[in-house]
C-alpha cells in the first residue's frame, strides 16, 4: 500500500468514525423521549401519563376492590393551599370515580401552579387512566382565588394481581414565569 | 510539583500536630466488622444473604489465590523449574465459564426471591410521608394528624470539638420517627429539593427520595428499640448532618404517643392563635429570633447573616433583608423556588418566624427597626 | 517537571530531525513524544488528585470538623473523582497507548500524529479550567464526580459552567485519541500481524476505544443538559418542568459503566503481556481472552443502571440488571483464570513489574468480588452509598488500573529509556505501595458493612479506630508515590545499567525487537511478522 492509499484509507476510517461519535451525541439526546416512551410503556418511576385517558366501557371487576391513596404536596417556593377532599377512595377496578382536590392562592399576586404526580408502586402508574386532571395542564389562580379541581380516573382492570393498594401524589410546583425568582436566587 | 509536594507536606504536618481523638469508647456503640442483622424478617435474610454472597466469594477467592501461590512457590525459575508448553486447553476454558456460571445461578435464585419479598405491596397498618429537604427529615403520618421535622440534635461546639463529644455523636435528631412494633409500616419517601436517601440500616430500608416522584418501602420492627440511620445520597453541603433516628414502640405505646402527638398538636396550634393577638417587645422578639435563626437558618446563611458567597446568599445587607419586608416574610414562609430556601410555615410557629424577620432586619448592622409580629405572618400565610 | 524531561530527553536522540527546546513538546507528533507527555501528564495530575485525597483523609482522620468546612469537602471529593479519572487513569492508560501500540504492531506513528499532538495538548487546558473552578466565588463543583441532577443543576454554584466546559474538553481529548487509535490498528498494521497475532494490550485496547467513541458523547450530551438546564431554562431532570432527575442517572451511568471498563481492559491487555514474560510461558488462552474483552465491552452497555438499585425501579429492572451484572462475572472469571493458569508450570521470576502484575491479580480479584457481591439487589440496599462502594471501587481503580499503570512502567521504561531503572528504589515503591494501600482500602469494607455512608465530612464514633487507620494507610501510600518520583526523575536523567533490546529474558513481541532505548522513529520500513 502507497502511502498515499494508507492516508486514504485512514481518512475514510476518521469520518466513519466521527459520524458514531456524532450519532452517539444524538443517541444522548435521544434517551430523553425514549425514557418517557418506556416510563409510559412500563411504568419505570411511577410516572402516570399526562394525556387524558378515553374511557372505554369496561368490564367492571368486581372481584377486587382496589385502595388508592391520594397526598397532596406543596414544593418550596410554592404559596397555594392544596388539599384533597378525599384521602382515601376503594374502587373496583374498571369503576369510574371521581376526587376533588382544594387550592387556594393566599398571596397577593396571581400564581401559575402545575401539578406533578407519582405513583407509588412505580409499575401501578399505567393501570392509572386519568379522564380528566388538574395537573394536565398550569393553572392560574388569581390573588386570594379558590378553586375546587376535580379529578376523574378509572383503575384498568389489567392491573396485576398482586396490586391491592396504591398511591397517588401531586406536587404543586410555581411555575410562574421567573423572572423575579431568579432575582430573588441571587438574593 | 513542588507545589503538590509542599501542598501535600503542609497536611501532614497539621495531621501530626492534631491530637488522636481519645474517645472513650466503653459507651459509644462497639464498632462492628460486618453488616447489622437488623430487626425486621426482611433484614435477618438480607443479612443471611449478605454472608452466604461473602462465603462464596471468600472460598472462590481462596481457591485462586491458592492455586496461584502454589504456583508462584513451585513453579519458579530459581527452583529450576522448566516452563512447560501448553497454551490452551478447550475442556479447562469451558469448564471454567460453566462452572461459574452455575454457582452464579445458585446465587441468582435467592436473591431473587428475596427481593420479591421485599417488594410487597400489600395494605400496611401505618403509612408515613418521609421528606427530605436540605438537610433535615420531615415526617408526615397519613393516617393521623401528626407531622413535624426531624433535625440533627448534635451541638455544633461538639463537631467542632469545642465539647466532647456525646455517645450518639451526629446520629441524634430533636424527634425521633416513632412507629408501633409487629405493624407493616409503610414509608412513602420523596423529596422537597434535590435527592436524598432514607436509610435504616436496621430494617434493611434504604430509598432514595426524588424531588417529585414518590418511591415506597416498608418495613416491620419486631423489637422495641432506638434505630439510627443516615441519609445515604450526597445532597450538599450538611449532607453528613441529617441523621434518621426511628423509635420502634410496642403497639399500646405507640397509641399513647399517638394521642399524645395529636393533642400536643392541638395545644400548639391553639396556643398559636393565642400568640396572635399578643405583641412582642423588640427585646424578646431579637432573643427568640436569634435562637431560631442560629437553630435554622444559620447553617448557610453563617451566624454572622454573610453566607456563602456564590452558594448562600447574605443577609447582611441584603436588599430584601433592609428593604422589602413582604417579600423577606414571603421567602421565610414559602421558601424560594430552586434553591436550598425552604419553605418555613410549617417548621415554625408564626411568632418564631415573626421573631427571626424581625431579628434578620435588625442584626449585623441591618438596623431597620422593623418590629414584625405574629399577626402580620399570619396575614401574609392566609392572605387576609 | 516536563522541564526536566525535556532536557533528558533531547540530548540523547541524535537524530538531526528533533528540534529542541519546548517547540519540541509543543509541535510534536511524534507517538513516542505524545505518549511520554501523557504520563508525565498523567502522573501530575496523580499527585495532584492524591493531594486532594490527603485533604479528605485529613479530614476524616478523626470524628469533628478539624481542618476544611464541609462545602470544601464536597468539592475535594469531586474533584478528587473527576481528576483520577480523566487526569490520571484514562490519559496514563492514553500515553502508553501512544508509546506501544505503534511499537507492537510495527507502525512507523500513530496514523493521525496531528490530532495526536491536539488530542493531548487540550488536556492541560480542560485541568487549568477544572482547577481554577476551585477558586471562583462559590467554588467548584461540589455533587460528586458523578453530578447527579437537580444538585448539579438547580441547587449547584455557578462554577459548574467551569465544570461543565473542563468535561467536554476532556471528552474531545479521549475522542480523539480513541479514533487514532482505532485507525492506527486497523490501517498500520505490519505485513502478516493479523488479527489474532496481535498483543492482548492492542486489543484490549481496540475495544477500550470503540467504547470511548460510543459513549464519551453521550458523556458529553449529559453535561450539556446540565448547562443547558442550569443556565437556560430547560427541564430535563427538573419534575416541575415535566423531567425526571432519576432520568440524569440512567444517561449518566449508561456513560458512566462503559467508562469504567475503559479504566480496566487495557489493564487486562497490560497484565496479559507481563504474566507471561516473567513465567517464560505463552500466554494461555490467548482467544479466549479476546473474546473475553469483547464480552465484557458488550455487556457494559446493559448493566447501567445496576447503580441505582434504590432509586425505586420496579422488580422487574432490578433482576434484569441484576442477572445482567452477575454475567460479567463470568468472563472476567475467565481472564484471571487464563493468568493464574499461564504461571502454572512456568518458570517465574519475580522482577518489579511481575510484582506489580501479580498484586493486581489478587487485589483486583478482590475488589472483582465485591462488585459481585454488590450486584446482589436485596443486599445492595444495605451497600449502596456506604464505604464498602468506595472500598470495592478503589480496589479495582487504585490496585487495578492504577497498579497496572504502574507496572507498565516498570515493564517498558527500561525500553523507553536504553536503562535499568533504579531496581532497589522499585522494590521500596513495590511494598510500601502494596502494605499502605491495603492498609488504606481493607478497612474501608468494615465501615462500609457496619454503615458508614460515603461522601460525608463527619462521621459517628463508632466508625473512628477504623477512619485513623484508613488515613494513615492514605498518607503513607500518597508518600510511597515520591519513591516513585525520584525513581522516575532518576530514569529521565539516564542513571543506570544499560539494558539490551529484549531487556527481560521472556519478553516477545515486536517491541522487543528494536534497540534500547526505543530510536525516534521506528519500523519506517515495516517488519514483516511470519
Amino acid at each position: 500500500m502507497s502511502k498515499q492509499e494508507v492516508q486514504t484509507n485512514n481518512s475514510k476510517m476518521v469520518m466513519k468514525l466521527v459520524a458514531i461519535v456524532f450519532g452517539m451525541f444524538g443517541f444522548g439526546f435521544a434517551l430523553v423521549p425514549l425514557y418517557d416512551v418506556l416510563c409510559d410503556a412500563l411504568g419505570i418511576n411511577g410516572k402516570p401519563s399526562n394525556v387524558a385517558a378515553i374511557y372505554e366501557s369496561v368490564e367492571i371487576d368486581k372481584s377486587r376492590l382496589i385502595t388508592v391513596d391520594f397526598i397532596t404536596r406543596i414544593n418550596t417556593g410554592m404559596p397555594w393551599q392544596f388539599s384533597t377532599q378525599t384521602r382515601q377512595v376503594k374502587v373496583h377496578p374498571g369503576e369510574m370515580s371521581q376526587v376533588d382536590f382544594l387550592v387556594k392562592n393566599p398571596a397577593k399576586v396571581s400564581i401559575v401552579g402545575q401539578a406533578i404526580p407519582s405513583v407509588s408502586p412505580g409499575p401501578a402508574a399505567i393501570y392509572m387512566n386519568k379522564t380528566e386532571c388538574f395537573c394536565f395542564e398550569q393553572q392560574t389562580l388569581q390573588a386570594g382565588e379558590e378553586m375546587l379541581m376535580p379529578m376523574r380516573f378509572y383503575v384498568d382492570p389489567q392491573l396485576p394481581k398482586d396490586i391491592t393498594y396504591f398511591t397517588v401524589q401531586y406536587t404543586l410546583y410555581n411555575v410562574t414565569p421567573s423572572v423575579e425568582v431568579v432575582a430573588m436566587n441571587r438574593g | 510539583m513542588n507545589k503538590t509536594l509542599s501542598k501535600a507536606g503542609a497536611v501532614m504536618a497539621a495531621l501530626m500536630a492534631s491530637p488522636v481523638v481519645a474517645a472513650s469508647t466503653d459507651k459509644i456503640e462497639q464498632y462492628t466488622l460486618n453488616m447489622t442483622k437488623g430487626v425486621t424478617d426482611i433484614s435477618a435474610e438480607v443479612y443471611d444473604m449478605h454472608m452466604l454472597m461473602f462465603i462464596i466469594c471468600v472460598v472462590i477467592g481462596a481457591g485462586v489465590f491458592t492455586v496461584m501461590f502454589i504456583s508462584m512457590y513451585f513453579h519458579r525459575k530459581s527452583r529450576g523449574a522448566k516452563p512447560a508448553n501448553f497454551h490452551e486447553s478447550v475442556k479447562v476454558e469451558i469448564a471454567w465459564t460453566v462452572i461459574p456460571f452455575v454457582i452464579l445461578i445458585a446465587m441468582a435464585v435467592p436473591a431473587t426471591k428475596l427481593l420479591i419479598n421485599m417488594e410487597d405491596a400489600s395494605e400496611p397498618d401505618v403509612t408515613v410521608l418521609v421528606t427530605g429537604s436540605q438537610w433535615k427529615w420531615h415526617y408526615k403520618y397519613m393516617d393521623n394528624d401528626i407531622e413535624f421535622f426531624s433535625k440533627l440534635a448534635t451541638q455544633p461546639d461538639q463537631i467542632a470539638g469545642r465539647i466532647p463529644k456525646g455517645v450518639n455523636y451526629l446520629l441524634e435528631v430533636d424527634r425521633p420517627l416513632v412507629i408501633p412494633t409487629g405493624k407493616r409500616v409503610r414509608f412513602l419517601v420523596t423529596s422537597d429539593d434535590v435527592i436524598h436517601s432514607w436509610w435504616v440500616p436496621d430494617f434493611a430500608v434504604k430509598q432514595d427520595a426524588n424531588p417529585g416522584f414518590i418511591n415506597d418501602a416498608w418495613a416491620m420492627a419486631n423489637e422495641p428499640g432506638v434505630y439510627r440511620g443516615q441519609c445515604a445520597e450526597l445532597c450538599g453541603k450538611e449532607h453528613g448532618f441529617m441523621p434518621i433516628v426511628v423509635i420502634a414502640k410496642e403497639p399500646a405505646e405507640y397509641d399513647m404517643w399517638v394521642a399524645e402527638q395529636e393533642a400536643n398538636q392541638q395545644q400548639a396550634k391553639a396556643e398559636e392563635q393565642r400568640l396572635l393577638s399578643m405583641n412582642m417587645s423588640m427585646e424578646e422578639a431579637m432573643s427568640l429570633g436569634e435562637k431560631v435563626y442560629l437553630a435554622n437558618c444559620a447553617a448557610c446563611h453563617m451566624p454572622n447573616g454573610e453566607g456563602l458567597p456564590g452558594v448562600f446568599p447574605a443577609l447582611k445587607g441584603s436588599q430584601i433583608a433592609v428593604a422589602d419586608q413582604p417579600k423577606h416574610i414571603d421567602i421565610m414562609i414559602n421558601g424560594v423556588t430552586g434553591s436550598a430556601m425552604q419553605s418555613y410555615a410549617k417548621q415554625l410557629t408564626m411568632s418564631e418566624i415573626a421573631a427571626v424577620v424581625t431579628y434578620e432586619r435588625n442584626a449585623w448592622g441591618n438596623d431597620t427597626g422593623d418590629l414584625v409580629q405574629a399577626k402580620d405572618i399570619n396575614a401574609a400565610m392566609n392572605g387576609q | 517537571m516536563t522541564t526536566a524531561t525535556e532536557e533528558n530527553h533531547h540530548d540523547d536522540h541524535h537524530d538531526h530531525h528533533i528540534p529542541s527546546g519546548i517547540k519540541r513538546w509543543l509541535y510534536t507528533t511524534n507517538h513516542k513524544d505524545i505518549g511520554t507527555l501523557y504520563l508525565w501528564f498523567a502522573f501530575i495530575m496523580f499527585l495532584t488528585g492524591g493531594a486532594m485525597a490527603m485533604v479528605i483523609r485529613a479530614e476524616l482522620f478523626q470524628p469533628g470538623l478539624q481542618i476544611v468546612d464541609p462545602h470544601f469537602f464536597n468539592q475535594m471529593t469531586t474533584v478528587h473523582g473527576l481528576i483520577m479519572v480523566f487526569g490520571a487513569v484514562m490519559p496514563a492508560f492514553t500515553g502508553l497507548a501512544n508509546w506501544l501500540i505503534p511499537m507492537m504492531i510495527g507502525a512507523p506513528d500513530m496514523a493521525l500524529p496531528r490530532m495526536n499532538n491536539w488530542s493531548f495538548w487540550i488536556l492541560p487546558f480542560a485541568f487549568a479550567i477544572l482547577l481554577s473552578s476551585l477558586l471562583m466565588e462559590g467554588g467548584g463543583p461540589a455533587f460528586g464526580w458523578t453530578f447527579y441532577a437537580p444538585l448539579s443543576t438547580t441547587y449547584s454554584s455557578d462554577g459548574t459552567a467551569l465544570f461543565v466546559f473542563a468535561v467536554h474538553i476532556m471528552g474531545a481529548s479521549s475522542i480523539m485519541g480513541a479514533i487514532n487509535v482505532i485507525v492506527t490498528i486497523f490501517n498500520m498494521r505490519a505485513p502478516g500481524m493479523t488479527w489474532m497475532k496481535m498483543p492482548l494490550f492492542v486489543w484490549t485496547w481496540l475495544i477500550t476505544a470503540f467504547l470511548l467513541i460510543a459513549v464519551m458523547p453521550v458523556l458529553a450530551g449529559a453535561v450539556t443538559m446540565v448547562l443547558t438546564d442550569k443556565f437556560f431554562g430547560t427541564s430535563f431532570f427538573d419534575a416541575a418542568g415535566g423531567g425526571d432527575p432519576v432520568m440524569f442517572q440512567h444517561i449518566f451511568w449508561f456513560f458512566g459503566h462503559p467508562e469504567v471498563y475503559i479504566m480496566i481492559l487495557p489493564a487486562f491487555g497490560i497484565i496479559s503481556q507481563i504474566i507471561p514474560t516473567f513465567a517464560r510461558k505463552q500466554l494461555f488462552g490467548y482467544a479466549s481472552m479476546v473474546y473475553a474483552t469483547a464480552s465484557i465491552a458488550l455487556l457494559s452497555f446493559i448493566v447501567w443502571a445496576h447503580h441505582m438499585f434504590t432509586t425505586g425501579m420496579p422488580v422487574a429492572a432490578e433482576l434484569f440488571f441484576m442477572f445482567a451484572t452477575m454475567l460479567i462475572s463470568v468472563p472476567t472469571g475467565v481472564k484471571v483464570f487464563n493468568w493464574v493458569a499461564t504461571m502454572w508450570r512456568g518458570s517465574m521470576t519475580f522482577e518489579v513489574p511481575m510484582l506489580f502484575a501479580l498484586a493486581f491479580i489478587v487485589l483486583f480479584t478482590i475488589g472483582g468480588l465485591s462488585g459481585l457481591m454488590l450486584a446482589i439487589v436485596p443486599v445492595d440496599f444495605q451497600y449502596h452509598d456506604t464505604y464498602f462502594v468506595v472500598a470495592h471501587f478503589h480496589y479495582v481503580l487504585v490496585t487495578g488500573a492504577i497498579f497496572s499503570i504502574m507496572a507498565a512502567v516498570y515493564y517498558w521504561l527500561p525500553k523507553w529509556t536504553g536503562k535499568m531503572f533504579d531496581i532497589t528504589l522499585a522494590k521500596w515503591h513495590f511494598w510500601c505501595s502494596l502494605v499502605s494501600v491495603n492498609v488504606l482500602f481493607f478497612p474501608m469494607h468494615f465501615v462500609g458493612l457496619a454503615g458508614m455512608p460515603r461522601r460525608i465530612p463527619d462521621y459517628a464514633l463508632q466508625f473512628a479506630d477504623f477512619n485513623k487507620w484508613i488515613s494513615i494507610g492514605g498518607f503513607a501510600f500518597g508518600l510511597s508515590q515520591f519513591i516513585f518520583l525520584a525513581l522516575l526523575i532518576k530514569a529521565c536523567k539516564k542513571q543506570g545499567d544499560p539494558v539490551s533490546a529484549q531487556v527481560w529474558e521472556g519478553a516477545e513481541g515486536l517491541e522487543w525487537e528494536i534497540p534500547s532505548p526505543a530510536p525516534y522513529h521506528t519500523f519506517e520500513t515495516p517488519p514483516v511478522v511470519k
